[in-house]
């Protein structure tokens, strides 16, 4: 599946100072479903260069990491368990920085 | 209110930023934060807090006429890395929206940029200076424009971070003024809030749909800072329950202090004139370590008498309950 990932509030700094990323994600496993704890775990091990604990904390983002999927809070959508579909567009921005 | 995604649902039809806008206009109104007329600074750092207070304040300007005269007022620490680059991002906004911008330098007004301290103080107690010289110069940058007002972007997670932030030093001065939307009015420049029950979530939201220009980066000394604890704890709990942070800054307003309680009484400082609850204010005493090369003064609890009065030091050092010990003396 395809997507658009973006990183913004000086995430972008932990991926090579590139802000928007088009990937391809393939599942090795059998479903054709990809939730957001799966595209977290591939966006650690191949988009993040550096400091990994500044983007995520245990299975999930960092406190203070805002999550957008397709313009809407994941929250809304279920967090880790939001399902993800082809050319979906997730953002990460970060919030922990002065005003 | 569970920040955005209420909002969102609270919504329908409409979008987040229109339900934004107006929520910053009722505080605004049902507040009375301004008056008709007015000029009033706005503190931009160019952050993302007062990126979003700038253009928001100038569009509720424009839409409901409160005929307010707006002005940019930045301060440089110089801070080389951080803020020479935000810096632009404020000048780029001048442009954009359209507001005359004054900068205000620490070089100029105390003579040591951030760099410089740093140096010679080293890693520890960078934001103790920072914080009092800021405070400080946004008053200077306020007279020099000759504003009635200045207003600064301080969100929810802020104020819910000052809290516990006080409470944590035993702060009971500080406790009881941070929570106000407006303070000052007693002295040289009052000072507002309008973002006190904003969530940052909520506004690097705007900024993002919005696709407002600021500039994202941690300060290069704040690492080290205190505050650090109260934001990662802050953000933690935010995660657990959301509603935890408007409950701090409504215990902190709700706060009532003993009346066996020692308070400072204000006063003004003898050196300069500011605002000061004793007998010299921070930024004196700060200011006067760094000239005599003694980086510790004024830092934690006194030992030393920049303020002469031996009889205050006696009188602390017998007191004989934590209640009766002056404000802000206990150290950690």
């Amino acid at each position: 599946m395809q997507f658009t990932l973006e990183f913004g509030g000086g995430l972008e700094l932990l991926c090579d100072s590139v802000k928007i990323h088009k990937v391809n994600i393939n599942l090795l496993n059998d479903s054709d479903i990809l939730t957001m704890k799966d595209l977290l775990s591939w966006v650690r091990t191949n988009l993040i260069k550096e400091r990994p604990e500044m983007f995520m904390k245990g299975d999930t983002v960092r406190p203070g990491v805002l999550v957008l999927v397709n313009d809407c809070d994941w929250e809304l959508s279920g967090q880790l368990d939001t399902t993800l579909e082809d050319k979906d567009v997730i953002v990460f921005i970060s919030t922990l920085h002065g005003g | 209110m569970e920040a955005g995604e209420e909002k969102s649902k609270k919504a329908g039809g409409e979008c987040f930023y229109e339900v934004f806008e107006e929520e910053i206009h009722q505080v605004i109104v049902g507040n009375r934060l301004f008056k008709f007329g007015e000029r009033v600074a706005i503190g931009a750092s160019g952050g993302k807090d007062s990126s979003v207070l700038a253009y928001v304040l100038s569009e509720l300007n424009r839409r409901h006429s409160y005929g307010l005269d707006l002005f940019l007022l930045s301060i440089d620490e110089g801070i080389t890395g951080y803020r020479d680059d935000s810096l632009e991002t404020v000048k780029r906004n001048e442009v954009q929206y359209g507001l005359p911008l004054q900068i205000v330098s620490y070089k100029d007004l105390y003579g040591w940029t951030m760099d410089e301290i740093v140096k010679m103080i080293g890693l520890k107690n960078n934001c103790t200076f920072c914080g009092v010289f800021r405070r400080q110069a946004l008053d200077r940058g306020a007279a020099l424009l000759k504003v009635d007002k200045l207003v600064t972007g301080h969100n929810a997670d802020d104020i819910a971070e000052t809290v516990v932030l006080n409470i944590l030093r035993g702060d009971i001065a500080r406790l009881s003024r941070c929570t106000s939307i407006t303070t000052g009015e007693d002295g040289p420049i009052p000072r507002c809030k309008p973002f006190k029950y904003t969530y940052e979530k909520e506004i690097v939201m705007y900024a993002y749909f919005k696709k407002l220009d600021y500039f994202s980066t941690e300060c290069i000394y704040s690492p080290n800072a205190y505050r650090g604890f109260a934001c990662e704890f802050i953000n933690d709990l935010e995660r657990l329950r959301p509603r935890a942070i408007l409950d701090i800054i409504k215990s902190g307003e709700d706060f009532r202090i003993a009346t066996t309680t020692k308070m400072p009484e204000q006063g003004t400082c003898e050196r300069c004139g500011y605002i000061s609850s004793q007998k010299w204010c921070k930024a004196c005493v700060l200011l006067e370590g760094l000239n005599r090369g003694l980086p510790k003064m004024g830092i934690g609890r006194p030992r030393g008498n920049v303020n002469g009065d031996y009889k205050d030091i006696k009188a602390r050092s017998t007191a004989k309950t934590i209640e009766s010990k002056q404000c802000g003396s206990l150290d950690f």
